[in-house]
C-alpha cells in the first residue's frame, strides 16, 4: 500500500463517518443488499477493504453504481458500521476529480424523449437525485 | 390544526395528483396546509457524508421557517420527507454542522433543529386518528384489496426516521383499513424500487421494481400505493405493469367523496 493511498482511505472512512472496527464480519448487510447479485464488491467487503486500505479496488468497483442509497444493510447492521456510508464517499472521491463525472446533463433530453414518448411522466426527483448521485 | 407545508419540486410538476388530492382531503379532515411562501428543492437524496454542507442548506431554510411560523413542517413526498427528517436531526446532534450551517445562512436566531417534522401520513394516524379518517369516509373502497408500499425513505435508518416499525410497519395499512378496503400484507413491501438507478442502468431498476410488484400480484393485489413519485414511476414504468399503482392521497381523496380515482378501481359497494 502507497502513503497516498492509506491517507485516501482514512480520508474516506473519516468522511463517511462511519467506524470500520466496529465491523464483526457477520456478512448480513450484503445478504439483505438488493444489488448483491450485481456487484463485484459486495457492502461488507467494502468495509474490510477501507479498513484495510485497499482504496484502488473500491475507487474502481462497479459496485458504486449498483448501490441503490435503500439503507438496508445501516438498518439492519448489527454493529451500527453504515456501510451505505462508506459507499457514498468511496463515490463522491471517485467522482470529485475533473471530468470523472458518471453523468453529463446532455443524457437528459435524450432519456426523457425516450421515456415521455411512450407516455411515460418522469419525475423531476429521478433527474435530481440520479445527478446528486452521480456528479459532483 | 395547522402545519406549514413543504410540498417539494416534484409535487409542484409530474406529481400533481399527489399534491392535489392530499389538500382537498387535508380540507375535508379539518387540517389547514399552508405553504411555506418561498422554499427551495431538498436536493431528493440526503447527503451521506458529513462534510457536504451546502446541499444542506435548502433543508435548513425551510425547516427554519417553519419554526418561525410557530408550526410543525408537514411533508408529504418520500424523499423530501427523508431528506427533511435527516437534516434536522443533523441539526440537532452534529455541533459541527449545526454550526457551519448558522455561520453560512446567518440567520436571526440560530437553528438547531427545533422543528417538529411529520410526514401526512403521521397526521393521518397521530393527529386526525385513523379513526376519525373512517368516520368521513362516504366511497368506502370495500373488499378492494389494496397493497401498501412503504419502499425504504420513509422506514430508514428508524433510529432517525422513527416512522413506524421499520421491518413490519402497518400505518399504510391502517390508512387501507380506514378507507373500508383490505390490507394486502406482502413481502418487498419495505425493499427498493431501484430509486435513482432507473436514469442510467433501467435493468437494475426493472429487475427491483419486479421483485415489488410480482409479490404484490401474487399476493392478490388489485393495487399498490405508494406516497414517493420516483417509486410509482419505477413501479409503473419498470415495474412490468401487472397491478395498478396510485398515491396513497388519491384512494383518500375518492373516499371522502371529493374526486374520483382517475384510472378507476371497481367498488364492491
Ligand atoms: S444502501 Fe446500497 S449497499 Fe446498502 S443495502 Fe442498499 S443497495 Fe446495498
Ligand atoms: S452487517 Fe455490519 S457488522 Fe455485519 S459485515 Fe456488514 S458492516 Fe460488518
Amino acid at each position: 500500500m502507497r502513503v497516498d493511498e492509506k491517507t485516501l482511505a482514512e480520508d474516506i472512512v473519516r468522511m463517511s463517518g462511519t467506524n470500520v472496527k466496529k465491523c464483526m464480519k457477520c456478512g448480513k448487510c450484503s445478504a439483505t443488499c438488493p444489488s448483491f447479485e450485481d456487484m463485484d464488491v459486495h457492502p461488507h467487503s467494502f468495509v474490510t477493504m477501507a479498513e484495510e486500505g485497499d482504496v484502488a479496488g473500491l475507487l474502481k468497483s462497479k459496485s458504486l453504481w449498483k448501490c441503490l442509497s435503500c439503507f438496508a444493510c445501516v438498518e439492519r447492521c448489527p454493529r451500527g458500521v453504515e456501510p451505505a456510508h462508506l459507499i457514498e464517499a468511496v463515490r463522491f472521491f471517485a467522482l470529485s476529480p475533473q471530468g470523472l463525472n458518471k453523468m453529463k446533463p446532455d443524457v437528459v433530453p435524450i432519456f426523457l424523449q425516450n421515456l415521455e414518448e411512450k407516455g411515460a411522466e418522469v419525475p423531476q426527483q429521478l433527474l435530481t437525485s440520479a445527478f446528486r448521485k452521480y456528479s459532483k | 390544526m395547522e402545519f406549514s407545508y413543504f410540498p417539494g419540486c416534484t409535487l409542484k410538476t409530474k406529481a400533481r395528483d399527489l399534491d392535489e388530492t392530499a389538500r382537498l382531503a387535508a380540507e375535508a379532515l379539518g387540517v389547514t396546509l399552508r405553504e411555506l411562501p418561498e422554499w427551495q428543492c431538498c436536493g431528493a437524496v440526503y447527503p451521506m457524508s458529513r462534510e457536504e454542507i451546502a446541499v444542506r442548506l435548502s433543508s435548513v431554510r425551510a425547516l427554519m421557517a417553519a419554526r418561525d411560523e410557530g408550526r410543525p413542517l408537514l411533508t408529504l413526498c418520500s424523499a423530501c420527507h427523508h431528506v427533511m427528517k435527516r437534516v434536522n436531526h443533523d441539526m440537532q446532534t452534529d455541533e459541527g454542522l449545526r454550526t457551519k450551517a448558522n455561520n453560512y445562512l446567518q440567520p436571526d436566531k440560530p437553528y438547531a433543529g427545533e422543528t417538529r417534522v411529520v410526514h401526512y401520513l403521521e397526521m393521518l394516524r397521530d393527529e386526525v386518528g385513523f379513526g376519525e379518517v373512517a368516520r368521513k369516509v362516504t366511497s368506502p373502497f370495500k373488499g378492494v384489496k389494496i397493497a401498501a408500499y412503504y419502499g425504504c425513505m420513509l422506514l430508514r435508518p428508524s433510529a432517525v426516521m422513527r416512522f413506524d416499525n421499520p421491518e413490519n410497519p402497518s400505518v399504510m395499512e391502517d390508512f387501507i383499513s380506514a378507507i373500508g378496503a383490505a390490507p394486502v400484507r406482502f413481502p418487498y413491501r419495505n425493499e427498493c424500487c431501484g430509486g435513482y438507478v432507473a436514469l442510467d442502468d433501467r435493468g437494475a431498476a426493472r429487475k427491483a421494481s419486479r421483485r415489488v410488484t410480482r409479490a404484490a400480484a401474487q399476493h392478490g393485489a388489485e393495487a399498490l400505493i405508494t406516497a414517493c413519485p420516483l417509486c410509482l414511476y419505477n413501479l409503473k414504468e419498470n415495474g412490468g405493469g401487472e397491478v395498478p399503482v396510485h398515491y396513497f392521497t388519491e384512494f383518500l381523496a375518492a373516499a371522502l367523496g371529493l374526486k374520483t380515482l382517475e384510472g378507476g378501481l371497481a367498488r364492491a359497494s
